[in-house]
């Protein structure tokens, strides 16, 4: 149960970043934070203490693995952060090359 | 059997075009208009020959624990026929418009990429496969926000990137979590397993689902990107994100997930009534002060949105009939309100109301059908959206929420007063404008006519005959709450 918890803190201090920091990268960066916790809780979910690997596992016994779905799941996820981080990064960069600042409180030209 | 065909053309069009346009955008064109008219052809096949039947989709062979599946009931078909009509309008609106933008074949690229997203979402039975579609369809949708490159358009792309990344990651612990209670992926077997477990888990999951879906289809406390994306984008696009990406994401998903798998709990469905009547009045008086005419259609969407989520959570038979009819009916009146401000921005240079005049003479098939967009938007007698209203506000008398009735009347005259303002300064202004930078090309205006026309055609759907054999199909889909189970199984 503990790292359940340890893994919403986490998931908490992402989303505390992302919607308090004013610089852009960090906001990136805390958007990372986030995806990592819940990808760890995932993971964790799969976990059985002492178990082995489904590929390790032979035809017919019945041991204790971990669950392999999730790792596919995770893999998948995390292919898909990349891309969305990447998007982020691009769009930072041309933000900075057009307002000549990271700062998204003098990125304003929105309003209403 | 039709369904993966409805994933893999967009998705085989968007490679292609990468590969084969060079310099020129002329193949480009071709091949998306081919690709979308094809998925259009195929949506309204299932869309009539579906009625009341399932079909399943079994990818690679396997059997329906360990596979993704691909449903097609109702639902999804007539989402499917609405997705794909607004993307052939929206496609022959972006041939000359696209145009004033560098590299116009990347935008056919990305726009195929969208609706394979979206398709996707809508066909998919399978809870993370519909996170991996939604994710495609969110990062075409990134991309073409920013499509524009000007400062305001990668703030904005920026802000609704942000948003959607908080949005996914929720949804994806939602889902983690129901793995974890049910040890499977397939919704119809999640559906069947959840009655088995804690109750507890339900209402948590259901509620991480509503903030993340709720963020995607821009409810009132979650809206804040919406009118920066939708009002920053080019304007086939923002049809294309207020038309449909906001319903095949938000309230797709969401009737999916809250109705078929979740059992519809009455707590989420006083919580729909109360976020749906916050949306319709508050995001209506916003509107009412904006003066760039697309920042003022984005707001209006929300309040739109706060129609079918009042009407899906009052969860009677006729109040869906109502929601789903108003989908269909938002889709269409709110894309070609769209193309009329791009229209206008294309020809004057300006969005700012104030700055706009008397448009009669000079362009009056953009103006003729932004009247009866207004109108239909505005709820008058003989255009579509008059019947979905009023059907959602007769079925909340009917069970007996008569606040929130009123709620609805007033957000209807709201709608009216904030559509007669970008009437009286956008189209019927008192300066004649007499310097264009630029004519509206054929393919702007048939796109404007056909859906112009459709906001009359689809008034006839609520005729008996024809509802029993159009709608009541998807709300019985709706409605049955075990149907579903029942239906992909085969128990």
């Amino acid at each position: 149960m503990t790292v359940y918890v340890l893994c919403f803190i986490l998931l908490l201090v992402g989303l505390y970043g992302a919607l308090t920091k004013r610089d852009l990268i960090k906001i990136i960066l805390s958007l990372s934070i986030m995806g990592y916790a819940v990808n760890l809780m995932i993971i964790l979910f799969a976990y059985r203490t002492d178990g082995s690997f489904a590929i390790l596992v032979k035809e017919g016994s019945n041991p204790n693995m971990v669950d392999p779905l999730p790792q596919a799941l995770i893999l998948t996820s995390i292919v898909i952060e990349l891309g969305i981080t990447a998007m982020l990064v691009a769009l930072a960069i041309r933000l900075f090359q057009q307002y000549k600042t990271f700062d998204i409180t003098k990125i304003r030209r929105l309003s209403g | 059997m039709i369904l993966p065909f409805i994933i893999i053309i967009p998705l085989l069009a968007a490679f292609l075009i990468t590969l084969i346009s060079g310099e020129k955008d002329n193949w480009a064109i071709v091949l998306s208009i081919l690709a979308v008219l094809s998925l259009l052809i195929l949506a309204l096949f299932s869309f009539f020959t579906t009625g009341d039947e399932t079909f399943i989709y079994e990818m690679s062979g396997w059997k329906i624990p360990l596979t993704i599946c691909l449903v097609q009931d109702a639902l999804s078909s007539f989402m499917l026929v609405i997705v794909n009509l607004i993307a052939l309008t929206s496609l022959m609106f972006s041939i000359s418009y696209i145009r004033q933008y560098s590299s116009p074949w990347m935008y056919y690229a990305l726009f195929m990429l969208l609706i394979t997203g979206m398709n996707g979402v809508i066909a998919t039975g399978d809870i993370f496969n519909l996170f991996v579609f939604m994710e495609i369809a969110l990062f075409a949708a990134y991309a073409l926000v920013a499509f524009g490159s000007k400062a305001e358009e990668y703030e904005a792309a920026f802000k609704y990137a942000v948003m959607g990344s908080i949005s996914s990651t929720l949804i994806l612990l939602g889902v983690g979590i129901l793995y974890a209670s049910t040890s499977t992926l397939t919704m119809a077997n999640i559906a069947a397993e959840l009655q088995t477990v804690n109750s507890q888990v339900t209402y948590w999951v259901a509620a991480i689902f509503l903030a993340g879906f709720g963020l995607k289809s821009a409810i009132m406390p979650f809206h804040a990107w919406l009118p920066d994306a939708h009002s920053s984008a080019p304007a086939p696009i923002s049809s294309m994100l207020s038309g449909v990406l906001i319903k095949a994401l938000g309230v797709y998903a969401i009737i999916r997930i809250f109705y078929n798998i979740f059992g519809a709990p009455a707590v989420f469905l006083t919580l729909f009534m109360v976020l749906g009547s916050i949306s319709i009045i508050v995001a209506s008086y916003l509107a009412l002060g904006q003066w760039d005419l697309k920042r003022l259609l984005a707001y209006s969407s929300i309040s739109q949105i706060g129609f079918i989520l009042l009407g899906l959570g009052i969860g009677t038979k006729l109040a869906i009939l109502g929601a789903v009819f108003h989908i269909l009916n938002h889709a269409i009146f709110k894309s070609l309100l769209f193309y009329n401000a791009g229209a206008v921005e294309l020809a004057l240079g300006t969005r700012d109301l104030r700055k706009m005049g008397n448009l009669k003479g000079a362009m009056p098939v953009t103006t003729g059908t932004s009247m009866i967009a207004t109108l239909s938007v505005a709820g008058l007698p003989p255009f579509n959206g008059f019947f979905s209203k009023l059907i959602i506000i007769i079925a909340a008398v009917q069970a007996n929420h008569i606040v929130y009735a009123i709620i609805a009347v007033i957000g209807s005259l709201l709608t009216l007063a904030y559509f007669i303002k970008a009437q009286r300064y956008g189209f019927h202004g008192e300066t004649e404008i007499t310097e264009f930078r630029q004519t509206i090309s054929l393919g702007m205006k048939s796109a404007m006519i056909i859906l112009a026309v459709l906001c009359i055609v689809t008034s006839l759907l609520i005729i008996p005959g024809i509802r029993e054999l159009t709608l009541d199909p998807v709300v019985t889909v709706i409605m049955n709450k075990t149907g579903y189970i029942q239906a992909v199984l085969g128990r």
